[in-house]
């Protein structure tokens, strides 16, 4: 009997890999991919690892690959970017065992800082593509990837976007075929990639591409479909979907294995059909090389760029409109109740220095009534952008704020990179014991591995003195001592890290307090209470104060604010 | 068959995604192509939640068409008024069952699994994949009260 699960993209592909004999995953958390990896733990055959950063999880994933084992590294898109700097020369040096590079990219920014398209860096870094339109489809195309990568010693680029990793489907479960590992024996010219011998390889990979461009005309997953020949589509990933939604009677080419781009058989579908229209999201990338290869096409309106695409959009493609129909805003994601990252921000909006703010639970801080946030580029960046904004504005005039995960993925570097370079400032740690924004993935500041266990665990306090703080405090207490700690230590000539731990992420401690009393004879109507920004008080229709004690964790930011006595704690 | 176009909406906590896991694993086990489409993500965070299920022979897009929708499952006033427009002309809108449901139910928790008897009345799909879907998705110790519920509003 056949054994189907409803599996999301993610889940589907990883348990493909896992089919294919997978013994090593590493990854950092980052939406839309973080479920994959997380897959992998419920494997004893995966050795599956949270890596600190997206650098080191590749170099691990390929050294797991040099090794003799099939190797895989996930991340989303932006993650990619850091580990851009293996990934370049992994093309030269080639691999051993099998080893696939998972990108999730995020067309529509649903959660994420831009919305680039790595499909670009097949090309860049001159290695295979595979891109699945369906979690069906990705959990075959994985094979398919492992194979790639061993026939040809190359890493293999496998691009989920969030619409494919994040959809459901019905998909068969199999089972898994053992792969023996494959040895590892000593190779200079392989890989050591120094200039004389990565000069060899890099002929040797121009040959390989000439080489993969052959199978990719063969391969049937590059599918053409010969329908009405007056409308014939060129498409990859989900925007085939969308394609067949639209358009059914039309004719296709799906592209699978994207790059190389299979150009006899790209050529052979144009010149069957009377009008050429690509679908792709994000960049121009098919369109270009169609165009590049002289074939006369239609690619979508420049304004197509931005955001997903959807049936309605194909048909604005077919007939060469511009995009106009952009997502209406929603309600707005606030921290949780109870979340220990609110008091901090109640207290730096106090303060009115500018805050660096970095990648996490915590950018929800920028929007108002909080607007206690002021930059947020990337992963790392608040340590390093506080230090050129206190140099240049003045010492006092500016603050980092950055989660436990994310000082660990790369915060540490920049406050190394601080005391070297003599910086004067403050750096706030908000520990709340876990990878919050990405649903609570363990840290090494947590001491608990991605399969729960037990393991060394990074001591916050004593890493920052290594690295040249001159003060670190711990604090924990309500957001008026942060704020006078704020002061004081911006006061300072000198490198502070202040460490807030007021309590866990309320994803991993359910536990709650009684809410607040609300005395609504005393109240003033100030609103300091929901200057707070926490889902469980709120104003109503009347402009009265409301509480929603099913929500309310008990934290009581909101009865320091209150001048009035309208709020007290529960005992 | 033509493909059945169901949209969730509401915000982050209200048991929607769990809804849309029901309802697409019950037509999974009656034998039909499901694609279930949602984002994760800021949803966690108290934001707007919205989940498509779309069911069929062969389902393409993931995501159902503005205007395409035959069932719509709003659990909250504001996310009706911004998803209405996207209802089939003779699409059904259920919201008036939600309110319904919210004087019934006491419990906003088991609101969700009160809709879902709710659409079950629409759907055809068999008790026994109803079933099934509702014991594989809830905690054994919420399963009696749940199933309790899902009658109710049959």
């Amino acid at each position: 009997m056949n054994n189907y699960k409803l599996l999301s993209g993610n889940e589907a592909l990883a348990q493909g890999a896992y089919e294919a004999g997978l013994k090593f995953a590493a990854s950092y958390p980052g939406t839309p991919a973080t479920d994959i990896l997380e897959y992998f733990t419920q494997f004893k055959e995966v050795d599956a690892q949270w890596s600190i950063n997206e650098k080191v999880a590749f170099e691990v994933a390929l050294g797991a690959a040099f090794a003799g084992v099939r190797s895989i590294y996930s991340s989303k898109h932006v993650g990619v970017n850091v580990a851009m700097d293996p990934l370049m020369t992994s093309a030269y040096s080639g691999i051993n065992a099998g080893f696939v590079i998972v990108t999730g990219d995020d067309p529509g920014m649903h959660s994420s800082q831009n919305e680039q398209d790595n499909r670009l860096i097949a090309k860049f870094a001159k290695i295979p593509l595979l891109e699945p339109s369906s979690p069906a489809e990705a959990k075959k195309l994985i094979k398919l990837a492992f194979e790639i990568s061993e026939k040809f010693d190359t890493p293999v680029l496998f691009r989920m976007t969030t619409r494919v990793a994040h959809t459901k489907e019905n998909v068969e479960i199999g089972e898994r075929t053992e792969v023996e590992n494959k040895p590892f024996e000593k190779n200079p010219r392989k890989y050591v990639m120094v200039p004389a011998n990565a000069y060899k390889k890099h002929i040797d990979l121009e040959e390989k591409l000439i080489k993969m461009q052959d199978f990719s005309e063969n391969l049937k997953e590059n599918s053409i479909e010969i329908n009405d020949k007056n409308l014939g589509m060129v498409t990859d990933s989900v925007s085939y979907m969308y394609v067949k939604e639209a358009y059914p009677n039309a004719s296709v080419l799906k592209l699978a294995m994207t790059f190389p781009f299979p150009d006899k058989k790209i050529k052979e579908f144009c010149s069957q059909v009377k009008k050429v229209v690509v679908v792709e999201e994000s960049e121009p990338f098919i369109e270009e090389h169609l165009l590049q290869m002289g074939i006369k096409c239609q690619g979508k309106h420049y304004t197509y760029r931005v955001g997903e695409l959807n049936p309605e959009s194909v048909r604005d493609i077919v007939e060469g409109k511009p995009k106009t129909s952009y997502p209406k805003a929603g309600r707005k994601p606030v921290l949780c109740p109870g979340c220990p990252h609110r008091a901090t921000f109640v207290a730096l909006r106090k303060t009115k220095v500018v805050v660096a703010g970095d990648i996490g639970c915590y950018t929800l801080g920028a929007t108002p009534p909080l607007s206690a946030l002021h930059t947020t580029v990337c992963m790392g960046s608040s340590v390093t952008i506080m230090s050129s904004l206190t140099s240049i504005l003045g010492r006092d005039k500016a603050v980092a704020v950055i989660g436990d995960s994310t000082f660990c993925h790369s915060g540490i570097e920049g406050l190394i990179n601080c005391a070297y370079n003599k910086t004067k400032g403050v750096i706030i740690i908000l520990d709340n014991g876990t990878t919050a924004m990405t649903g609570a993935q363990p840290n090494p500041a947590t001491g608990v591995t991605a399969k729960g266990e037990q393991t060394k665990r990074l001591d916050l306090v004593q890493i920052c003195k290594a690295c040249g703080a001159d003060n670190v405090e711990v604090v924990g207490d309500s957001s008026a001592v942060i704020e006078s700690k704020i002061k004081e230590y911006t006061a300072k000539d000198e490198l502070s890290v202040l460490i807030v731990r007021i309590g866990l992420c309320k994803m991993i401690d359910r536990s709650k307090k009684p809410a607040p009393k609300f005395f609504a004879d005393k109240c003033k109507k100030c609103y300091m209470c929901t200057s707070v920004d926490c889902p469980a008080i709120f104003k109503d229709e009347n402009g009265n104060i409301k509480l929603n004690e099913n929500l309310c964790a008990g934290c009581n930011v909101c009865v320091q604010q209150c001048r009035f006595g309208a709020l007290e704690e529960s005992k | 068959m033509s493909t059945i176009n169901i949209l969730f909406c509401g915000t982050g906590g209200q048991g929607i995604l769990t809804a849309a896991e029901i309802v697409a694993l019950a037509a999974m086990y009656d034998g039909y192509h499901v694609k279930k489409s949602e984002v994760h993500g800021m949803a966690q965070r108290g934001g707007s939640v919205e989940s498509h299920v779309r069911i069929g022979k062969e389902v393409f897009s993931p995501i159902i068409e503005a205007g395409q929708v035959d069932y719509l499952l709003s659990f909250d006033k504001g996310e009706h008024e911004r998803m209405a427009e996207l209802l089939k002309k003779d699409g059904t809108d259920l919201y008036d069952d939600f309110v319904k449901g919210q004087e019934k139910i006491s419990n906003p928790k088991f609101l969700n699994t009160y809709m879902l008897g709710v659409l079950s009345k629409h759907l055809k799909i068999s008790d026994e994949s109803w079933q099934k879907a509702l014991k594989e998705t809830i905690k054994p110790q919420f399963l009696d009260k749940n199933l309790e519920i899902f009658a109710s509003a049959k």
